[in-house]
């Protein structure tokens, strides 16, 4: 009961800190110097009166503060608005989020099944050359820029032909059968996947070992050493445990860190998720999909936070008492 | 303690290397206009991407001689459709060091005429090849390299008063001062970074000059991240009010600015060169990238993002691969930085041990 308790109130918090996002959001699009009807304005054919009800139907004509109220009762309403080219924002949304969700869980999932095993193996073999190693490759898999990884993939992929090059399908998706359009969908993944991958995988590995040493320092793993308990259960019964919950309330963080990599990764590879979309849209100045998407990706990012606050309360029985 | 923070450093075998590398590499930025064979804004239009000139030491009859080279003629081969750069052998031109050349002006200041190397007036040495415009890639790496080096440390120094002193208010006053603050960083902290940063440099006017553009980028950088860095100065600042010598310093009568600044922000110095160190890499992995989507430095400056823009093109990736060499230094420095950073953390907080 406390737990749910907790729970309702972390998610009922949630809500003044997406209005404040959004209210951030609203007033730096808004200080834009490009004018959103500057394409009508120099159109000949477009006479001043249409222009002027273009302004009121924007709303731009009214002070600002009544452009964001206009602007949030329909985004509660669920209307987000049309793009500059007539679609519907929140078609164009449906579209990419999934495929930008599908990424990032992808990645994650990866990055935790070799990352955690890894930064236990460092940690347990500490300043060996095993650990050595995997600190240089660590090294290494942070410094490389997303976008030059992924140019580097893709000049490979042209090169051999081993993969295709850039988007989700291939052009004759639609004639597929189920086998192979799921095969389609991860060949086209592998390459995003193997970017975003790397790049998480080091810092994964690195807060997963910094984790473990802390705790195999402590006095309750030395206790159960000392005890004579055998290695392995000192290590995978005791230690693991509490090196684990640190981790998740990363994980929160990495989903962060992944909607950000994945914009640039998202642009190389073509890649139809939102990161592009919302980079196409400032490209065109296109203010109803930019406010959509920074919206969208504001609570992703709020939700991927809130799950693993959530996930902590369940693993970590401290957490549970203090609230 | 800066004297002992580098003696440790040097001990550390890999942060030596990285130290060397990254001197290396601000020294030839720093002394960019001699080293490079041309200036920042030398183009040869019949010279666009011309592949990487070939040196000589032995000539054609296998004798030692002094380091040469050929210029390329553009070829347009109608059977394959293809432009071919062919080697006109028909002229030497001796590469001579230390001679005269273009006129520039070192730092900005002293006019000077010697580059560390050059050819004669009708040859060209391109070591890494050129870009669309005919302009030498190896020249524009040193000039690219001097914003791309030095905006991740511009930003810090924006944003680190700025993160200090919006940590520091929010940890010392409580209640409902630190809690409005708190959750409008939080807010900030929600917008995924990349995103925010893009949207920031499109709001940018188009017609600035290059220094004003790039200040603001510098400034765009800082938003971004002074919000999680105040967030962990306000925790740290929570639990240093409560020591006795703040209790004196209040007794005193000291304001309360001033016992943030004088008394409690100085506690957070070792975490804040940590933390400084630590982010410069990723700055300079911001500017690169946002440059890189055409967003931040404009050409013609060049900035290593920028130059990188080029190779996105699958005709550059495949045929041109020396337009790929400013994301290798963009690589090495920030593997220099993160080793640096690493060890310092060791150094400052033994206690952590992630490395």
């Amino acid at each position: 009961m406390e737990t749910l308790k907790y729970i309702i109130k972390r998610i009922l918090q949630t809500i003044p800190l997406l209005i404040i996002v959004s209210m951030i959001s609203f007033f730096i699009i808004r200080l834009s110097p490009v004018d959103p009807l500057a394409e009508l304005k120099l159109n000949p054919s477009v006479s001043p009166e249409t222009v002027e009800k273009e302004r009121a139907r924007l709303g731009l004509d009214k002070p600002i503060i009544v452009q964001y109220g206009k602007w949030a009762i329909s985004f509660v309403k669920g209307d987000l608005g049309v793009t500059s080219t007539g679609e519907k924002v929140s078609q164009k949304l449906g579209e990419r989020i999934p495929n930008t969700l599908l990424l990032t869980t992808i990645v994650i999932l990866l990055t935790w099944l070799v990352g955690v095993p890894l930064g236990i193996i460092a940690a347990v073999r500490w300043k060996t050359n095993l650990d050595r190693i995997l600190t240089v490759l660590t090294s290494i898999g942070m410094a490389i820029p997303s976008f030059f990884f992924a140019v580097l993939l893709l000049m490979f992929a042209v090169k051999t032909g081993w993969f295709p090059v850039g988007g989700l399908t291939s052009p004759n998706f639609a004639d597929m059968n189920f086998g192979a359009k799921f095969w389609d969908i991860a060949h086209h993944l592998i390459l995003p996947v193997i970017v975003l991958f790397t790049i998480s995988l080091a810092g994964l590995q690195r807060q997963m070992r910094a984790n473990m040493l802390d705790v195999l320092d402590s006095d309750y793993v030395k206790f159960a050493r000392a005890k004579g308990l055998s290695e392995n259960v000192v290590i995978y019964k005791h230690a693991l445990r509490n090196a684990v919950n640190p981790m998740i309330t990363l994980l929160g963080f990495e989903f962060a860190g992944l909607l950000s990599g994945a914009a640039l990764t998202e642009y190389v590879f073509q890649y139809p998720g939102l990161g592009r979309l919302i980079l196409e849209a400032v490209l065109k100045s296109d203010i109803n999909l930019v406010m959509a998407s920074l919206m969208m990706g504001a609570i992703m990012l709020v939700a991927g936070n809130l799950i693993a606050d959530i996930l902590l309360i369940i693993t970590d029985p401290r957490i549970r008492s203090k609230s | 303690m800066i004297r002992d923070l580098f003696k440790a450093l040097w001990k550390d075998k890999f942060a030596r290397i990285a130290l060397i590398v990254l001197g290396v590499i601000y020294l030839a930025l720093f002394l960019a206009d001699f080293i490079a064979p041309y200036t920042k804004d030398f183009s040869d239009r019949t010279m666009a991407y011309v592949p990487p000139s070939k040196v000589f030491a032995i000539d054609e009859n296998g004798k030692f001689s002094k380091p040469y080279t050929y210029n390329y003629v553009r070829e347009f081969d109608s059977d394959t459709l293809q432009i071919k750069y062919n080697l006109d052998r028909s002229q030497k031109h001796y590469i001579k060091f230390f001679a005269e050349g273009q006129t520039y002006k070192f730092l900005g200041l002293i006019p000077m005429k010697r580059h560390l190397f050059t050819t004669d007036n009708n040859g060209r040495i391109f070591i890494l090849g050129t870009d669309i415009n005919g302009r030498d890639v190896f020249s524009r790496l040193l000039f690219g390299g001097r914003i791309s080096m030095t905006i991740g440390f511009l930003a810090l120094f924006v944003l680190f008063p700025i993160g200090l002193l919006y940590g520091g208010i929010s940890g010392y006053f409580g209640g409902k001062t630190d809690m409005i603050m708190m959750r409008f960083a939080e807010a900030v902290m929600s917008i995924p970074s990349f995103y925010l940063l893009i949207i920031l440099a499109s709001i940018l006017p188009s017609g600035m000059t290059s220094s004003q553009r790039f200040m603001l980028i510098v400034l765009i950088l800082a938003l971004i991240g002074w919000a999680g860095f105040a967030r962990v100065v306000r925790g740290m600042v929570l639990s240093i009010k409560t020591e006795d010598y703040v209790q004196a310093a209040q007794a005193i009568g000291a304001s309360k600015l001033r016992i943030i600044i004088k008394h409690i922000l100085p506690q957070t110095t070792s975490f804040v060169i940590v933390a400084m160190t630590l982010s410069v890499p990723s700055y300079i992995l911001s500017e690169s990238g946002l440059s890189f989507l055409g967003l931040g430095i404009q050409q013609p400056d060049a900035s290593w993002g920028n130059m990188l823009k080029e190779a996105q093109e699958f005709t550059n990736i495949l045929y041109r691969p020396w337009l790929l060499t400013p994301g290798f230094l963009i690589f090495v420095s920030v593997l220099a930085f993160n080793l640096i950073g690493d060890t310092i953390r060791d150094v400052l907080d033994p206690k952590s041990k992630v490395r």
